[in-house]
């Protein structure tokens, strides 16, 4: 069966102005009997939350966090894209909307895309009256700098700390709300279950992770912010709690998973210096502005001091592969490029995984006192990691798992195929195909929560006819029941492992059977190793402590459980899509030049997979069509 | 490396505390000190002990999370960095480490190094934002914000709320992390409107949530991890009296 995306009639440019014009409303007296479940208080949730609260409905936020303010998007760094063209260097809505269309390889919807260009601008609008504080030359009007993959200087930002500041306007906003009394906020709570009455989401189960207990709650629609599942891979520049068990439970309730293969492998971060490391820290792609990408020409060279090493005898590899980009390409191509010289044995560093990113023709050219303004926290960040300072010698990169293209299928409305389930932020699939951009996710983020949400959501809420259910329904008895089941089991096992030690060696499988490059033959090989791992799992793991107490193994537990469920459904999808598209790189499907090479004839759609039930997951199909932009190979030379 | 643990373990809010003695083998150097814990942990799971529960995410001293007390100090020796940035090349063979929670009364122990510092997040809601609501704003070049402004807003602005400006001060004041939030906002023409009653509000709240005042010690800058001035305070202190004696003059 076809899957509808629901885009609205008329050109590109109208659709969202169609949208909104035929679009259902709900009184303003009325809004206060709907109730709304946001999960997730990242820049998706808490500008959700805060936005629809102003409206006037009655809003109840989620997060497993002590704070609204720890969610991942705190940790963005580099900035946020907006088609404002203040730099009048030939910036637009088609402009922004195209850079994105076709940075993701042309594997996104056109329609969600273009609105995302839309009201990027009006974003930019709303967190500067909120006091976000934006860069600004001396003239009091806002700064932009550029990022890969457009030749426009449209990104805004907040020194290195753009998501935090964002993040931060967003936590304000929400927590206005909070005190007014619009929204009730539920911190240390994780959500375990969606619950599904006649087949609309119409509540959720949670945990109290203070108490251990497990209630359940009621609400006319529920709206999951939750972010992507990049932890499968266990090394990631993803917040270490940072995990899929709301998606992957609503899932499993019936809502389909869209493109789970689609990951971004970041360019630029500190590389793995041991195996006790716990996560991977991401240096702003923002450096790629004035840092130059090499590594020696020659293999014997790698050991060398860098210094030492003549202008000769350095393959600026990306300067040299695509000249009209440079270092600024794609992350999808600078991460494969960087693993192709590394495969090669001219990576530099421990285990010659890594390659330098050198700032000394930028501190020759602009003096150090201008890169120490522009880049001076992401230097120290480097120093207090590696002890290295580089300003003296040039960082050590690598590529790592940075964010999720994939995520739970939405039509234009963001809404699930499951009625009631909206899905906003990186934990939807929507906006950015194959590969995301740089300064997209803050972008996509926000503008799903401030801008599409508060409008599309009225129109679901205006026409159903399934009202609030109350929570002593069978529906929600049984759905808690089940959750505390799955606890009690973990907790019943008491193994021999450690749940950590699973998760590293899932993460393990993942990396070398689906990361930068996957082959059938690795694919299928994970799709063994992974149900083995899964099956040891729940005969082996060791949880220890109760269920009603704070029990961060017990937390992590489910999560792992999830990410060994959720993987194999990756590697599924990976293996399906028998074409190379963005941070999917199929090795059997490339060019004579090594880039990646698309199968528009069989696979320009979204692959939308329906939980199995044990029977196997079933893979739907919404086929991409774009009515505006013409396909073609992406080229960055 | 090999050194020695003395940690914080206290079951819940209610029940009474205790210090226990750990060692933790084999570390390398360029480990975090969080990632340390995770060695001890996976040890302690392993035979049959509790884990030692801390709160930590972003691993990258931008979310605030980690709270630890290293030796007495707030997130260790090394200064401003949070704990998650502290690497135990910071120590040496052998060291003795003291390992405990934020301690202060309104930040109350949840668990092990675990305490509660929801009293920032409703400091906040009493006042730390600019009331705009979605879709109302201008566009964003028209307001002009002077470049030492947006600089100054942004030096309060990276503020993480980790609350070691609190467990660092002896008196337990939450004036920097009130102050930073006001300096931020009221640096800004955008948050001029509401400048005299957000500084009211949120003193107000501070006082309610049981934090102590300020005495100048300076304690707080230094064990910040973003190394935020107390020069806020000293902001927040004239706002404050400003805005006292406006609302007294011209009624609130």
């Amino acid at each position: 069966m076809d899957l509808n995306g629901k885009t609205p009639a008329g050109p590109l440019s109208q659709k969202w102005d169609n949208y909104i014009r035929d679009s259902k409303l709900v009184a303003p007296s009325n809004k206060r009997k709907y109730e709304i479940i946001v999960v997730g208080t990242g820049l998706a949730g808490a500008s959700a939350a805060a936005s629809l609260a102003e409206l006037g409905y009655k809003v109840k936020s989620f997060s497993y966090h002590d704070s609204p303010r720890r969610a991942h998007s705190v940790a963005a760094q580099g900035g946020i894209n907006a088609s404002k063209n203040y730099r009048n260097d030939g910036d637009s809505v088609h402009r922004l909307f195209y850079d994105t269309i076709k940075g993701g390889d042309f594997r996104a919807r056109e329609s969600n895309v273009y609105r995302l260009a839309q009201v990027s601008s009006n974003i930019i609008d709303q967190c500067a009256a909120q006091g976000v504080p934006f860069a600004r030359e001396y003239g009091g009007l806002l700064d932009n700098r550029s990022f890969g993959g457009a030749q426009v200087s449209r990104t805004f930002y907040a020194r290195g700390q753009t998501g935090q500041q964002l993040l931060l306007g967003a936590y304000q906003a929400l927590s206005r709300q909070i005190g007014l009394g619009a929204v009730e906020s539920f911190l240390r709570h994780e959500m375990l279950d969606l619950v599904i009455v006649n087949g609309h989401a119409k509540g959720i189960v949670t945990r109290n992770l203070v108490t251990g207990e497990i209630t359940t709650h009621a609400a006319d629609s529920v709206v999951l912010a939750t972010g992507g599942y990049g932890n499968a891979w266990y090394l990631s520049t993803y917040g270490r709690l940072s995990n899929a068990t709301a998606i992957w439970r609503a899932h499993k309730r019936g809502a389909y998973f869209a493109n789970p293969c689609y990951t971004q492998i970041h360019p630029t971060c500190i590389p793995v210096s041991g195996d006790y490391q716990s996560k991977l820290t991401l240096m702003s792609e923002s450096l790629r502005n004035d840092g130059r990408v090499w590594v020696p020409k020659n293999k014997e060279d790698t050991d060398k001091l860098p210094a030492s090493i003549a202008e000769e005898d350095r393959d600026y590899y990306l300067e040299r592969k695509y000249p009209s980009y440079g270092n600024l390409a794609p992350r999808d191509i600078s991460s494969r490029s960087a693993k192709e010289v590394c495969d090669e044995g001219r990576g530099v560093g421990p285990g010659g995984l890594g390659v330098y990113l050198d700032f000394s023709d930028a501190i020759n050219r602009l003096g150090r006192e201008k890169i120490e303004e522009r880049y001076g926290n992401l230097f120290d960040i480097y120093k207090e990691i590696t002890g290295e300072s580089a300003y003296d010698q040039p960082m050590r990169i690598y590529p790592a798992i940075h964010y999720t293209m994939g995520g739970l299928w939405v039509d234009y409305e963001l809404m699930s195929n499951v009625p009631g389930l909206f899905v906003i932020g990186e934990a939807n699939f929507s906006d950015h195909g194959a590969n995301r951009l740089g300064a997209s996710a803050l972008m996509q983020g926000l503008a799903d929560g401030y801008f599409v949400l508060p409008y599309t959501i009225n129109t679901y809420l205006a026409t159903t006819k399934e009202k609030r259910p109350v929570k002593t329904q069978d529906e929600f008895v049984t759905t808690e029941k089940q959750a505390k089941e799955q606890i009690d089991r973990l907790l019943a096992i008491k193994g021999t492992r450690t749940v950590n030690s699973f998760h590293k060696e899932l993460g393990k499988i993942m990396w070398d059977y689906c990361g930068m490059e996957r082959t059938k033959e690795g694919l299928e090989k994970a799709l063994q190793l992974i149900p083995a791992l899964r099956e040891e799992f729940w005969k082996n793991v060791n949880v220890p402590g109760d269920e009603e107490e704070l029990n961060q193994a017990l937390e992590k537990a489910g999560r792992v459980a999830d990410f060994l469920e959720l993987g194999e459904l990756i590697c599924r999808d990976a293996l399906e899509r028998a074409e190379s598209c963005g941070g999917h790189f199929r090795a059997e499907h490339q060019t004579d030049e090594g880039e990646a090479l698309r199968d528009d004839d069989h696979f320009s759609f979204v692959s939308a997979w329906e939980y199995g039930n044990g029977a196997g997951p079933k893979i739907h199909k919404e086929p991409l069509v774009y009515e505006e932009v013409h396909m073609s190979q992406r080229s960055y030379k | 490396m090999n050194v020695n643990l003395r940690v914080w373990r206290q079951p819940s809010d209610t029940k009474k505390g205790h210090f226990e003695d750990y060692e933790a083998h084999n570390l390398n150097t360029n480990m975090s000190f969080l990632e340390m814990l995770d060695v001890v942990n996976e040890d302690l799971t392993l035979t049959g002990r509790q884990p030692i529960a801390f709160e930590h995410d972003c691993r990258e001293g931008i979310c605030g999370s980690c709270s630890l007390m290293i030796d007495g100090e707030p997130h260790g020796p090394e200064g401003k960095v949070a704990t998650c940035q502290t690497y135990m090349r910071s120590f040496k063979e052998g060291d003795l480490i003291t390992v405990e929670p934020f301690r202060s009364k309104a930040f109350p122990v949840i668990k092990d190094l675990i305490v509660d510092r929801s009293a920032f997040d409703r400091i906040i809601q009493s006042g730390g934002f600019v009331s705009v609501s979605t879709g109302s704003a201008p566009d964003a070049n028209a307001v002009l914000v002077p470049k030492s402004s947006a600089d100054m807003a942004m030096d309060a602005a990276v503020c993480i709320g980790c609350g070691a400006c609190v467990a660092g001060c002896k008196n337990s004041s939450a004036m920097l992390f009130v102050s930073a939030k006001a300096a931020h906002l009221n640096s800004l023409p955008q948050g001029q409107p509401e400048k005299d009653v957000r500084v009211l509000n949120m003193v107000e709240q501070m006082d309610k949530e049981g934090f102590g005042n300020c005495s100048n010690t300076y304690v707080c800058e230094a064990v910040c991890p973003k190394g935020i001035s107390v020069d806020f305070i000293a902001k927040l202190n004239r706002d404050y009296a400003i805005a006292s004696v406006r609302t007294k003059i011209l009624g609130r």
